[in-house]
């Protein structure tokens, strides 16, 4: 067990790539933050309320993902199923999906095909908080990264989130 | 996270964990037909045989569009234009197809059973859209899908049943349902329509008073008075039917409180139910047949997915 982000490196990172959002997108008026079921919620949760703290709640346009339909794996077990809330068109917007941890890239495989039910978006970019570099199975990359790490297939990157779990750490587990 | 059963014959052999699990999941369904694109490729690997030896047209379409959306491939078969009429038997007819690799087999048919026998003689997952005077459990899911929607829960709620108890599949799912989840369950209808064991059997409220079945109950599921039955001296007249029986506004508004009108459909205006309750802001009709679809996609996902282990 390894502590990869701290309760403090952790609120640090957060408030970074939201800047980094916000210098990109600067009014957030085309823009469209994703966030991916289940366990991206959290993290795109945190994002949102950062931007909050940059322009008014109401002009951010928020909605959540659930996949689960557009896996490659449905046949070997289903899994439960999340709510997807995207009150909005995001036709000819910029959309940032936002997840938590990028692995193989599957899961993010999986949005893009779930995004094309809702529209055509004018781009799309990809958020994350922790990249396990090296570990793709699809041509996918993220345009924001929280901390790049290295691993292996027998390890495991867990987020703790205040609200869930009580405490507020990213921990890489044997 | 998976039903209890490979194959949806009736409400009487769900579990009230497997009851949860289509109703949840068909609350993520109902979401993606708001979508603009309200397709899922959840099901493309999957062929489903839809089969119907009795006539429908809603049931069958809401199927279809289900299948359709869960973008499976769709095959229907009507009896009466097939070899059925040359006298071909059930099991034959099912296996000819079955021959051609479908997955699933969504049947309606005459006779109550029908569907119990062909899961022990074929492979493929059956669902039930309706057999004989026995179950329509896809029928009783999107009615307490509706109900759940629009009260917000089932247990504790009162709902009362109301016409022809006695040939009604739905009246029967619908029992099933209810007590398992909880709610109160009222028949309500002439004593001629009304199965004489019926409060022991289920342990159900059995009332012959339209009024007081209505001033008594949250929800008022409505159905269906078959007009084929007329000519079995079951009640005198489709007249004195909608009399004593007929739903209408001013019954409505003479209760105490404010109920909820479900039906089945198709409705015989002005002899079960008036247009005007009909078409009243108290029905919800027409989301029965909206959630009809998104509760037909839950239960044709939940049954194709996971492993397919044959037992």
């Amino acid at each position: 067990m390894k502590t990869i982000l701290n309760e403090q490196q952790l609120a640090i990172t957060i408030q970074r790539l939201s800047n980094q959002l916000f210098e990109n997108h600067l009014d957030l008026k085309d823009t469209v933050l994703i966030g991916i079921q289940p366990r991206g919620i959290y993290f795109s949760d945190r994002i949102v309320k950062e931007l909050g703290k940059q322009i008014e709640s109401k002009k951010i346009h928020y909605g959540k993902l659930d996949i689960t339909f557009y896996r490659d794996d449905v046949r070997q077990g289903l899994h439960t199923l999340n709510q997807t809330d995207i009150p909005f068109s995001i036709e000819n917007k910029n959309v940032v999906l936002i997840d938590d941890v990028l692995y193989t890239g599957r899961t993010i495989r999986a949005a893009l095909d779930a995004l094309l039910g809702f529209g055509r978006p004018a781009k799309v970019e990809l958020c994350v908080l922790i990249d396990r570099r090296f570990s793709r199975q699809l041509p996918i990359q993220p345009d924001y990264v929280g901390k790049a790490i290295d691993s292996i297939i027998s390890q495991k990157v867990k987020v703790f989130w205040k609200e869930k779990d009580g405490k507020e750490e990213v921990m890489l587990i044997e | 996270m998976q039903l209890s059963t490979k194959h949806l014959l009736g409400i009487k052999s769900l579990t009230t964990s497997d009851i949860q699990l289509i109703l949840d999941t068909a609350t993520q369904f109902k979401e993606v037909l708001q979508r603009p694109i309200k397709k899922v490729p959840t099901l493309r690997d999957v062929t489903i045989v839809n089969l119907f030896f009795e006539n429908s047209t809603r049931t069958r379409i809401s199927f279809e569009l289900a299948e359709k959306r869960l973008s499976a491939d769709t095959i229907n078969f009507t009896a009466s234009a097939s070899s059925v009429s040359k006298g071909e038997s059930l099991l034959d007819t099912v296996n000819n197809i079955l021959s051609m690799k479908v997955d699933m087999v969504v049947m309606r048919h005459s006779a109550s059973g029908a569907p119990h026998f062909l899961a022990q003689h074929i492979p493929a997952s059956i669902v039930n859209a309706g057999d004989g005077i026995n179950e329509h459990p896809t029928q009783a899911l999107l009615d307490a899908f509706s109900i759940r929607e629009k009260l917000g829960s089932l247990s504790g709620k009162k709902v009362a049943i109301i016409g022809d108890i006695m040939h009604s599949r739905v009246a029967l799912s619908n029992i099933y349902l209810l007590k398992k989840m909880g709610a109160e369950v009222m028949v309500a209808g002439p004593p001629t329509l009304i199965p004489v064991f019926i409060k022991e059997a289920f342990d159900v409220q059995v009332e012959y008073n339209l009024k007081k079945a209505l001033e008594w109950c949250d929800v008022a599921n409505v159905l269906r008075i078959q007009l084929e039955r007329q000519n079995q001296v079951l009640f005198s007249s489709l007249r004195e039917y909608s009399q004593a029986y007929g739903v209408n506004k001013n019954l409505l508004d003479s209760l105490s409180k404010e109920i909820v009108i479900m039906h089945p459909g198709p409705i015989n205006r002005g002899v079960e139910l008036s247009s005007d309750a009909a078409d009243s802001k108290q029905s919800i009709i027409l989301q029965q047949v909206e959630n009809g679809v998104a509760v037909r996609m839950a239960v044709l996902y939940l049954l194709a997915g996971g492993k397919a282990e044959n037992n």
